[in-house]
């Protein structure tokens, strides 16, 4: 398998008025063309790493990595005008809650096309074209008429459906999602997810999915990265995320009310402090 | 057993004439006291308007709720909220900011009459498992779980028998989750509590309660009580739809 992304010794830092913050811990993994999912409770420091990636961790936040690879490229090298080349048309990314990210004021067809001709150089028309098809390809029923809309007229599922349109429109090779379906009620997660899982598999991305729910993403992802205290403690394939070693990893799955086996009382999880300082595990296949 | 909640024929609006959106379309079901009973739906589905319409902050409604034998009318008197109280959502959103946790928890004490404050707050955060270390701190410096346990605390100030629950545990990790549901359900058997609970979450409800509600866009589509909700026992498309989403997320669809 062709590695896409590497990541070396990833380190993101906040100073504050205590001293220095270290949200991600020397992290290090690859990604190839596969379902890369990311876990941990809030705080882990998984959304941490995916903007890392895409240097979207702004001052006074510092990045440290021994390198972020695309290809053989060193994203950590590049000026912020090559950045932003790779942002979109390299890789993407889909956000928690579409509300928030889409612009409010600008219809969503209007986005869509700017979208599309940041990266490929196309007439208003061809945009159109493209974007209209690519909001079909998100199961839009009536896209002539989500085109003319604002995002506000949306429901929380078709904005997630148009986000997701947006970003891979430019026909990036990674797609990052950070929770992408937690806003999202139960039975419109399903779509939006299965939508994203055939895209990822037709174009032959990579995807990298963080999420705070271990069920969704063994279900969904091939290989699981679980974080904790801003460092990997766990790396297993996703349809073995149940034999999971670590004390961690176990008290998580614990922790959840099961539908089909109920118990009078859930696990509750003791934590550990040596996990906090046990060393990082490497995400590479 | 007494019934501790009974609705019959709820009907709950909001805005005006020309504008009016139906939230709530008849709804009826019957809480015994001392039970658990869910609303479960998507979002948008009417089930924390029912909690809104019981608790008086939904302004438009009309037919039957009796809570603990008394009819409710137009305005809820102090007895009511002596005895049902809700929890809220967001527990980063419902604490006021610049007020202590003794604040919140003694202006509580204090509206309801009682004159032992200082025990009684001391013994609400033991109850809650949180010590006395945490009466003086502020919303700031507590955790969504610590914040979600003050929130129980002010519901349980009053002695109340019936809690409200809107999604309680939606905005937490997993792990938290599960120190807030066992510490809910500890409390329900010390205090004898009867529970409503909301939640898009079926695997929550179906720990917590014993029967629950299945809603969409205002109706109470069916109503079934647990052992045959995990049997897969209903009559109704939604339900059945429902219960596969939340089994099993991504095949379901992948096999549409």
């Amino acid at each position: 398998m062709s590695t896409l992304l590497d990541i070396e010794n990833l380190w993101v830092k906040f100073p504050t008025r205590s001293g220095m913050f270290d949200a991600v811990r020397g992290v290090s993994f690859s990604l190839g063309k596969e379902r890369l999912g990311i876990v941990g409770e809030s705080g882990s420091g998984k959304s941490m790493t995916g903007r890392a990636i895409l240097r979207l961790i702004r001052k006074p936040g510092i990045v440290e990595a021994g390198h972020i690879n695309l290809h053989e490229t060193n994203l950590l090298d590049l000026s912020e005008r090559d950045m932003r080349k790779v942002r979109g048309e390299k890789i993407s990314m889909v956000m928690q809650d579409p509300k928030f990210s889409l612009n409010p004021v600008v219809t969503v067809g209007d986005q869509i096309i700017e979208a599309y001709r940041l990266h490929a150089k196309a007439s208003r028309a061809e945009a159109r074209m493209k974007a209209i098809e690519m909001l079909e390809a998100v199961s839009i029923r009536d896209p002539e008429r989500v085109m003319k809309a604002y995002p506000h007229e949306m429901s929380g599922g078709m904005g997630q459906r148009i986000m997701i349109a947006m970003m891979l429109i430019p026909n990036p090779e990674i797609l990052i999602a950070d929770e992408p379906t937690s806003a999202l009620d139960v039975s419109v997660q399903g779509q939006v997810l299965s939508i994203m899982d055939k895209l990822v598999r037709e174009r032959g991305m990579g995807l990298i999915f963080i999420s705070h729910d271990l069920n969704l993403v063994s279900q969904f992802c091939d290989r699981v990265l679980i974080m904790y205290a801003g460092r990997i403690i766990e790396v297993c394939d996703a349809d073995k995320l149940h034999e999971a070693q670590h004390p961690y990893t176990q008290g998580l799955l614990g922790s959840l009310p099961r539908f089909d086996q109920p118990k009078a009382r859930l696990q509750v999880l003791d934590r550990d402090p040596q996990w906090r300082d046990a060393a990082s595990v490497e995400g590479r296949p | 057993m007494s019934t501790a909640i009974d609705i019959k024929g709820l009907n709950v609006y909001f805005g005006d004439s020309h504008n009016l959106f139906h939230a709530v379309k008849s709804a009826t079901f019957a809480v015994e006291s001392g039970a658990s009973f869910g609303l479960v739906g998507e979002s948008g589905s009417g089930k924390s308007t029912i909690l809104k319409a019981i608790t008086g902050l939904a302004p438009y409604w009309e037919g039957e709720m009796t809570v603990a034998g008394q009819p409710l009318g137009a305005k809820r008197d102090r007895a009511f909220y002596k005895t049902v109280q809700m929890v809220f959502q967001d527990p980063y959103a419902s604490l006021h900011p610049r007020q202590s946790v003794d604040q919140v928890l003694s202006e509580t004490l204090r509206l309801h009459g009682f004159k032992d404050i200082n025990d009684r707050v001391d013994q609400l955060l033991k109850d809650v498992g949180l010590g006395p270390a945490f009466r003086f701190r502020y919303p700031h410096q507590l955790s969504g779980g610590q914040r979600q346990r003050v929130a129980i605390a002010r519901a349980l100030a009053p002695n109340p028998k019936i809690l409200l629950l809107d999604e309680p545990t939606s905005a937490l990790d997993v792990s938290v989750q599960a120190e807030i549901l066992n510490l809910l359900k500890d409390l329900q058997a010390e205090h004898d509590l009867t529970y409503v609970m909301v939640s898009h979450d079926l695997a929550v409800v179906a720990h917590m309660c014993d029967a629950a509600a299945v809603m969409r866009n205002g109706e109470i589509v069916e109503i079934l009580s647990i052992e045959d909700m995990r049997a897969g026992k209903t009559a109704h498309d939604y339900t059945m739809q429902l219960l596969n989403a939340s089994a099993n997320r991504v095949a379901t669809v992948a096999a549409d």
